[in-house]
C-alpha cells in the first residue's frame, strides 16, 4: 500500500492542526508566565490556518481517505468551518477571563485544540471507530477543561459528575456499536447501512443496537432524560469552558447524528424517529419549565440548551434531506446565540467576580446600552422572536415537521416556546427595567468588543437575511 | 412625483433606520436636538405615506404600491409589500398619530429621551410593515416584532406595577400569535406559498377552515382585544406611559381587526361563517358587560382602556355580522353588509383619534398632578378652562355624539347590525347610553364642581405644545363625524371585493 493509497491530502486541516498543537504544547513549555500571549496567538493563528486548509482542501463531491476511515464531503467541511470560526470567537472570549483568574495557562489552548481535532474526526468520520476515537478525544478534553480552575470546589464536582456520566455514556455507545459490528460484520458506515437493508431476523438485534446509540447520543447532546450533567457542568466550569462546551461540540454531536443515524442507520428511521419524538417533547418540556425557576444564568442557559437540543431533535426526526438541513440551521444558529450570550456573561464578569446570576444582569442599561442591547437581541433570539435568526431557525424546524402531517408536535413545540418566552424576558426586564445594582464600570479589550458586537449583530443580519445560510445547509443536503 | 418610488418601503424603513439614528445619537448629548431629529422623521413618513393616499387608485380592489423581491428562496417567501382601501387609510392613520406621540413625549420623558423616541420610531416602522405585508412570514415578522419595543416602552418609561403589565401584554399576544404561525406554516404545506393572496384563493376543507379559524381567533382576539382575552389591555394602558397607550389604544388594537379582515374572514369564509356566533356573542359582551365595568373604574385610564374594548366590540360585530345580514330573509338587496364592514372600518379609524385624545387627555393632567384617581380631581375647569373645553369634546366623541367620528362608525355598525337581527341592534345600542354614562360621568366628577384641592387650584392650563396637540386631534375628530364620506371612498371598492369573495363558499 502506497502513501498515495491513503489519500491523506484530503486530511491536511487535521494533520495540520495535530501538529500544531503538538508545537503549542512545547513551545508553551519553555516561555515565562509573562508571554504566555505567545500560545494565545499560536492557537489562534493555528485555527486560522486550519480554517484556511479546510477551505481549500481539494474535495470534488464526496473524498475517502485512509482505507475508508474518513471522509471529506460537503457536510464535513462546512461543518469544520463553522467549527473552527466559533473555537477562535471563544479563544477571543477566554482570555481575558482567564487572566483575570490566573488561570491563562497554555493547556487551555492546547486541549481546546485537540478538542477542537476531536470534533473535526468526529465530523469526517466515516467508520464506528473513528467516530468513537474522535468522540473521546473531544470528551477527554472537555473532562480536563471542566476541572481547569482546579482550586475550585464546584469545578471540580463538575468535572466529575460530567466525566463518570460521560463514561457510561461512551460504554453505551461502545456497547450498541459492537452489536452492530456483530450484526453486520463491519465497522464502516456504508457497510452497515447495507447490512441493515438486507437483515430480516437480525432487525431486532439492529434496533437493540439502535437503542444503546441512542441514548449514548442523548447523553452527549443533553436531551431528557439523559441531561443530568448538563446544568451541573454549565454552572460549575469556568464560563470561559462553559461556552466552549456550549458550541463547537453540538455542530459535532450534530455531525455525529447524521453520521450514525442518517448514513448507518437510515433504514431505522421509524424506529429512531419514534424515539426522537419522545426525547424531543421531553427536552423541549422539562428544559423550558425548570429554566424558569433558575437564578443563576448559566445554569438557565444551560436548561435553555436542552430545550433547543429538543428542537433540533424535532428537525432531525422528519428524516428528509430537507429536515436535516433545517436542524443544521438551527444547531448552527444556535451555536451563534449561545456564544454571544456566555461572551456576555464573560464580560461582565472581572478580577474576583464571576456574573453568574441574572441579578447582576439588573440595570445593565444603564451600564451599557450598546452591550444590553446586544443582549437584548440574543435573548429575543433564544426566544425565537422576529426578526432574529432564532425565529427563522424554529421557523425551518416547524415547517418539516408540518410536511410530515405532525400538527400536533408543531403545536406542542410551539407551545414550550411559549413558557420559554417568559424566562428569556426576565433577563431583558432585569437589564431595562431594574435598577443598576453594581455600578462598576465594564472594562474588557477592544478585540472582544468587537467581536462580541459582530457575534450578536450576526444573529441580527442573518434575522434580515436569513436566506444565504439557510441555502448553504440545503446545498449540503442536496 | 412620488409614482416611481418604492413609498412602501420608504415608509416602512424611513422610521425604522431613522429610529436606528436617534438610538445612536444617544442620551448623553443634547435632548432637544434628539426630539427634533426624531420629530423630523415622524413627519417625514407622515409626509411619504400621504403619497399613498394621493396616488390611491380607489376604483380597484387591486393590491396598489405592489413591490416583490425574493426573500427565502427555500420557504418561497418573498418581500412582498401593497396596499388596498382596507390597509392604506390605517397606515396614514399610524403615521399621523406617531407625530402627535412624539410631540406628548417632548418635554415629559426625562429619563433617557433618545431611546424613548427611538423604541417609537421603530414601532411605527413595524407597525406599518404589518399592514403593508403581502407575505404572511413576513406579516408576522412586523407583527411579532412590533411587540418588543412596546415591550421596552412599557417596562422602562411605565408606572408602578410596569413590570407584570409589560410582561402580561407580551406573553398573551405571543401566546395568540405562534398558533397562528402553525395555521401559516399548514397552509403553506398545503398550497405551496405563504402570499396572502394566494391563501385568499386556496381551497380548504371545514376541518382545515375550522382549526385554522381558531389559530387566527386567538392571534387577533387577543389583540383586538375580544371579550374574555382583554385583561392584559387594563393593565398595559394603565402601566404605559401616555406615548405608549395612545400607540396601543390607536394603532395597535387595529392591528387585530385588519387581521380579521385581512386573514379569518377571506381565508376562512365557512368557518367564519359557522362560527360567526361565537363572535357576535363574544363582541356583544364586549359591548354591553365591558361597558359596565368601565362605569365602576375608579383610575381614569382604566376607564378609558375599558372603554376601548367596548368600542372595539362594535369592529368585530361589524365584521362578523354580514353573514346573518346575508342570510336574514327580510333583507333582499345585501346592502347592509357593506354597510356593516365599512362601519367596523370607519369605527377603527375614529377610535384611533378618539382613543389617542382621550389618553392623551389623561396624560396632560397627570403630567401636572401625578395621580389617575377621579377621586384626586374636581373642578378641573375652573383652574383649565381652555383643557376642559377640549376635554368635553373629546368624552363626547367617545360617547358617540352626532357630529363627532363617534358617532359614524357606530351608527353604521348599529344600522347594519338591524338588518341581521333586532336584538344585537339593540344590544349594541345600549352603548350609546352606557358610554355616556361612563365618559360623562368621568367627565362630571373630573372637571366640574367645586375646586377639589390645593392641587388642582394650582393647576396651569394647556401649553402651546399640548394645545396643537389637542387642537389637531379635535379637528380630525369632527371631520371624520361631519364628512366620513372620503374615507368611506377610498376603502368602498375594496370591501365590495372582499363581501364578494367570502359570499363564495371554499370547500
Amino acid at each position: 500500500m502506497t502513501l498515495e493509497a491513503l489519500n491523506y491530502v484530503t486530511a491536511w486541516p487535521e494533520i495540520f492542526l495535530l501538529a500544531m498543537a503538538c508545537l503549542v504544547l512545547v513551545v508553551d513549555v519553555f516561555i515565562s508566565d509573562a508571554k504566555r500571549d505567545f500560545s494565545y496567538f499560536l492557537s489562534q493563528l493555528t485555527l486560522i490556518g486550519t480554517f484556511v486548509l479546510v477551505m481549500t482542501v481539494p474535495v470534488d463531491g464526496r473524498e475517502i481517505a485512509f482505507n475508508g476511515m474518513f471522509v471529506q464531503d460537503s457536510l464535513s467541511i462546512v461543518l469544520k468551518l463553522f467549527i473552527l470560526a466559533l473555537s477562535f470567537v471563544t479563544f477571543v472570549y477566554s482570555r481575558e477571563y482567564l487572566k483575570d483568574r490566573n488561570i491563562f495557562k497554555g493547556e487551555y489552548y492546547v486541549l481546546g485544540l485537540f478538542a477542537v481535532l476531536g470534533m473535526m474526526l468526529m465530523v469526517s468520520a466515516n467508520n464506528l471507530l473513528m467516530i468513537y476515537l474522535g468522540l473521546e478525544l473531544l470528551s477527554l478534553c472537555l473532562y480536563a477543561m471542566v476541572a481547569f480552575n482546579r482550586d475550585n470546589g464546584n469545578a471540580s464536582e463538575a468535572a466529575m459528575k460530567y466525566f463518570v456520566l460521560g463514561a457510561i455514556a461512551s460504554g453505551m455507545l461502545l456497547y450498541g456499536m459492537s452489536i452492530l459490528y456483530g450484526l453486520s460484520g463491519s465497522l464502516m458506515l456504508s457497510d452497515i447501512a447495507v447490512a441493515i437493508t438486507q437483515a430480516d431476523d437480525s432487525r431486532i438485534g439492529m434496533v437493540f443496537a439502535l437503542v444503546f446509540i441512542l441514548v449514548a447520543l442523548a447523553f452527549k447532546l443533553g436531551a431528557v432524560p439523559f441531561h443530568m450533567w448538563v446544568p451541573d457542568v454549565y454552572q460549575g466550569s469556568p464560563t470561559a469552558v462553559t461556552v466552549f462546551i456550549g458550541t463547537a461540540p453540538k455542530l459535532a454531536g450534530f455531525a455525529m447524528i447524521m453520521r450514525l443515524l442518517v448514513e448507518a442507520m437510515g433504514e431505522l428511521h421509524t424506529d429512531w424517529q419514534q424515539m426522537l419524538i419522545i426525547l424531543s417533547i421531553l427536552s423541549m418540556a422539562t428544559g423550558n419549565i425548570i429554566a424558569i425557576a433558575q437564578t443563576n444564568i448559566k445554569r438557565m442557559l444551560a436548561y435553555s440548551t436542552i430545550s433547543h437540543v429538543g428542537f433540533i431533535l424535532l428537525g432531525i426526526l422528519v428524516g428528509t434531506n430537507e429536515a436535516y438541513a433545517s436542524a443544521m440551521f438551527y444547531t448552527i444558529t444556535y451555536a451563534l446565540m449561545s456564544l454571544g450570550a456566555f461572551g456576555i456573561i464573560m464580560l461582565l464578569a472581572r478580577k474576583g467576580f464571576e456574573a453568574e446570576n441574572i441579578d447582576d444582569f439588573k440595570g445593565l442599561n444603564q451600564r451599557s446600552p450598546w452591550f444590553a442591547f446586544l443582549m437584548m437581541v440574543l435573548m429575543l433570539s433564544m426566544a425565537g422572536v422576529p426578526p432574529t435568526v432564532g425565529f427563522w431557525a424554529k421557523l425551518a424546524v416547524l415547517n418539516m415537521v408540518v410536511q410530515i402531517d405532525m400538527v400536533w408536535l408543531a403545536l406542542v413545540a410551539v407551545f414550550f416556546s411559549i413558557i420559554g418566552v417568559f424566562y428569556y424576558l426576565r433577563v431583558i426586564k432585569v437589564m431595562y427595567f431594574d435598577d443598576v445594582v453594581d455600578d462598576q464600570p465594564l472594562s474588557c479589550g477592544r478585540d472582544i468588543q468587537i467581536t462580541l458586537s459582530t457575534n450578536a449583530l450576526l444573529v441580527l443580519a442573518l434575522g434580515l437575511y436569513p436566506a444565504g445560510l439557510m441555502s448553504l445547509c440545503i446545498s449540503v443536503f442536496a | 412625483m412620488f409614482a416611481d418610488w418604492p413609498l412602501l418601503s420608504l415608509t416602512v424603513w424611513v422610521p425604522i433606520l431613522g429610529g436606528i439614528a436617534v438610538l445612536l445619537s444617544g442620551d448623553k448629548g443634547d435632548a432637544a436636538g434628539v426630539r427634533r431629529l426624531a420629530l423630523v422623521i415622524a413627519v417625514v413618513t407622515f409626509i411619504l405615506s400621504l403619497g399613498l393616499y394621493t396616488g390611491f387608485n380607489s376604483s380597484t380592489a387591486e393590491m396598489q404600491f405592489v413591490e416583490r423581491h425574493e426573500w427565502i428562496s427555500a420557504f418561497n417567501i418573498y418581500y412582498h409589500f401593497g396596499v388596498d382601501g382596507i390597509s392604506m387609510p390605517l397606515i396614514i392613520l399610524t403615521t399621523f398619530t406617531m407625530i402627535l406621540t412624539i410631540i406628548a413625549g417632548w418635554e415629559v420623558i426625562k429619563k433617557k429621551p433618545a431611546q424613548y423616541m427611538a423604541a417609537f420610531l421603530i414601532m411605527e416602522g413595524l407597525m406599518i410593515g404589518v399592514f403593508a405585508a403581502l407575505d404572511s412570514i413576513l406579516f408576522y415578522v412586523f407583527w411579532e416584532g412590533m411587540l418588543v419595543p412596546m415591550f421596552i416602552l412599557i417596562g422602562v418609561w411605565g408606572g408602578e406595577r410596569r413590570v407584570y403589565a409589560t410582561i402580561k401584554f407580551f406573553i398573551y399576544t405571543f401566546i395568540g400569535s405562534v398558533f397562528m404561525l402553525v395555521a401559516l406554516i399548514y397552509m403553506y404545506y398545503q398550497g405551496g406559498s405563504f402570499a396572502i393572496l394566494d391563501m385568499h384563493a386556496m381551497k380548504l376543507s371545514m376541518d382545515e377552515q375550522l382549526l385554522i379559524f381558531i389559530a387566527f381567533l386567538m392571534a387577533f382576539a387577543v389583540k383586538v382585544p375580544m371579550w374574555p382575552v382583554h385583561t392584559w389591555l387594563p393593565d398595559a394602558h394603565v402601566e404605559a406611559p401616555t406615548g405608549g397607550s395612545v400607540i396601543l389604544a390607536a394603532i395597535m388594537l387595529k392591528i387585530g381587526g385588519y387581521g380579521f379582515l385581512r386573514f379569518s374572514l377571506p381565508i376562512t369564509p365557512d368557518a367564519s361563517h359557522a362560527l360567526d356566533w361565537l363572535i357576535i356573542t363574544m363582541s356583544l359582551v364586549a359591548v354591553v358587560y365591558i361597558g359596565f365595568v368601565a362605569l365602576v373604574q375608579k383610575d381614569m385610564k382604566k376607564l378609558v382602556a375599558y372603554s376601548s374594548i367596548a368600542h372595539m366590540g362594535f369592529v368585530t360585530l361589524g365584521l362578523f355580522v354580514v353573514f346573518q345580514i346575508w342570510e336574514n330573509p327580510a333583507n333582499t338587496d345585501g346592502s347592509g353588509a357593506i354597510l356593516a364592514v365599512e362601519g367596523a372600518m370607519v369605527q377603527m379609524i375614529s377610535h384611533g383619534f378618539i382613543s389617542g385624545a382621550m389618553f392623551l387627555m389623561i396624560g396632560v393632567l397627570y403630567d401636572r398632578m401625578h395621580t389617575r384617581n377621579i377621586q384626586d380631581y374636581g373642578g378641573v375647569v375652573h383652574t383649565m378652562p381652555i383643557f376642559a373645553a377640549f376635554a368635553v369634546f373629546f368624552s363626547m366623541a367617545n360617547a358617540g355624539l352626532p357630529g363627532t367620528s363617534g358617532f359614524v362608525g357606530e351608527f353604521m355598525v348599529i344600522i347594519a347590525s338591524f338588518h341581521a337581527n333586532f336584538w344585537y341592534a339593540f344590544l349594541a345600542a345600549t352603548t350609546l347610553i352606557l358610554g355616556a354614562a361612563y365618559t360623562l360621568w368621568m367627565v362630571k366628577r373630573v372637571f366640574y364642581g367645586e375646586v377639589a384641592n390645593d392641587n388642582v387650584r394650582a393647576l396651569k392650563d394647556l401649553n402651546q405644545r399640548e394645545f396643537v396637540i389637542m387642537s389637531i386631534l379635535a379637528i380630525a375628530v369632527l371631520v371624520m363625524g361631519l364628512w366620513p364620506a372620503p374615507v368611506v371612498e377610498v376603502m368602498h371598492a375594496t370591501i365590495e371585493n372582499l363581501l364578494q369573495h367570502i359570499a363564495v363558499s371554499k370547500i
